[in-house]
């Protein structure tokens, strides 16, 4: 397909994003990645630990030519932290994307919007490419557009829940309102056919990680998720009938033997 | 000298720099970052940077994550 996803200016050939945790194994995460068809992998910032020296570096797993890293500030609560984070997530590999998250709650884990937007700002200014995690409000994508979003991301259920899409008439909104930077879902998709519903719905991308890292069989779930993004990505492109009521004949009603 | 490495009191060689302590941790410079006392210092200013009694320094690198652990 030469239908790619673009953020800023970049150029994606899978509109499925990957998260890189809760694999029982980076082995298991590797064939999931390669399953997916995907090529950004989204990772987060924490302390090496000293300690325990056992422990392997996720980035001797993800070969960086094949997948373009998305650091994310997973598990920050404040706009000073997500920045603090996201500044850190540059320097490793000097990659100046960042997935925001300011957190403002912590059982619902639903985003704080002022913090994401003055973190948004903050981030903007050093030159980041932000890509935010928000919820599903018009008024709030399109104040993270204009302090210079790369892509708006709100959530379709909560973060890890698998609910699949709970908002679709706020997503639909969104599609017909947004269409500066790309809109992608993040956070929600439980199986492959809410991948597909979103894609249809006019989504750019959907970016997903306990809904494959969680199932039995993650790698033929990422299969399955690669296999749904793009069968609702051509669905949407290609234009569904209208509903209707009633039955509408599909074979000629002339000639019929009597 | 005694300094904080990742919140654990950690001895040490007196003026050390933050290239050498990298090195004694035995840690892959290209896949971690670093902060002396909040402030960021940039790859290419590791061996220059000397670390004093007391900072606090924070080595970061990524770990598989998603969204809000």
């Amino acid at each position: 397909m030469t239908d790619s996803l673009i953020i800023a200016g970049r150029k994606f050939r899978s509109r499925l994003i990957l998260g890189s945790g809760k694999y029982a194994s980076f082995e298991l995460m590797v064939k999931a990645l390669q399953a997916s068809g995907t090529d950004m992998v989204t990772v987060a910032v924490r302390r090496v630990n000293l300690t325990d020296r056992a422990t392997e570096s996720l980035l001797d797993h993800i070969d960086t030519k094949k997948y373009h890293i998305l650091p994310n500030t997973a598990g920050c609560y404040s706009a000073d932290e997500a920045v603090r984070t996201a500044m850190l997530a540059r320097e490793v590999l000097d990659n100046n994307w960042i997935k925001l998250e300011v957190i403002g709650d912590e059982k619902t884990l639903f985003p704080d919007n002022q913090g994401l937007l003055e973190a948004t700002r903050e981030l903007v200014k050093e030159g980041f490419v932000v890509l935010p995690y928000f919820n599903d409000d018009l008024i709030v994508a399109r104040r993270l557009i204009d302090a210079g979003a790369a892509a708006v991301m709100p959530l379709a259920a909560p973060i890890g829940s698998g609910l699949g899409i709970q908002n679709l008439t706020n997503l639909k909104i969104l599609r017909e309102q947004i269409q500066e930077v790309p809109l992608i879902v993040d956070a929600g998709v439980g199986t492959a056919s809410d991948a597909a519903l979103a894609m249809e719905l006019g989504v750019d991308g959907v970016l997903m990680n306990t809904g494959i890292a969680g199932a039995s069989d993650p790698v033929a779930m990422a299969e399955a998720m690669n296999l749904a993004v793009r069968a609702g990505r051509l669905a949407c492109l290609a234009g569904r009938i209208p509903r209707k009521l009633y039955a509408s004949a599909s074979s000629p009603v002339t000639g019929a033997i009597e | 000298m005694t300094v904080i490495v990742n919140g654990n009191q950690t001895v040490i060689t007196e003026g050390s720099a933050i290239g050498e302590l990298i090195k004694s941790l035995d840690l892959n410079p290209e896949l971690v970052a670093v902060e002396l006392n909040r402030r960021i210092i940039r790859r290419a200013d590791w061996d220059s940077t000397t670390i004093s009694e007391g900072d606090r320094v924070e080595i970061v690198h990524f770990v598989g994550g998603g969204e809000a652990m």
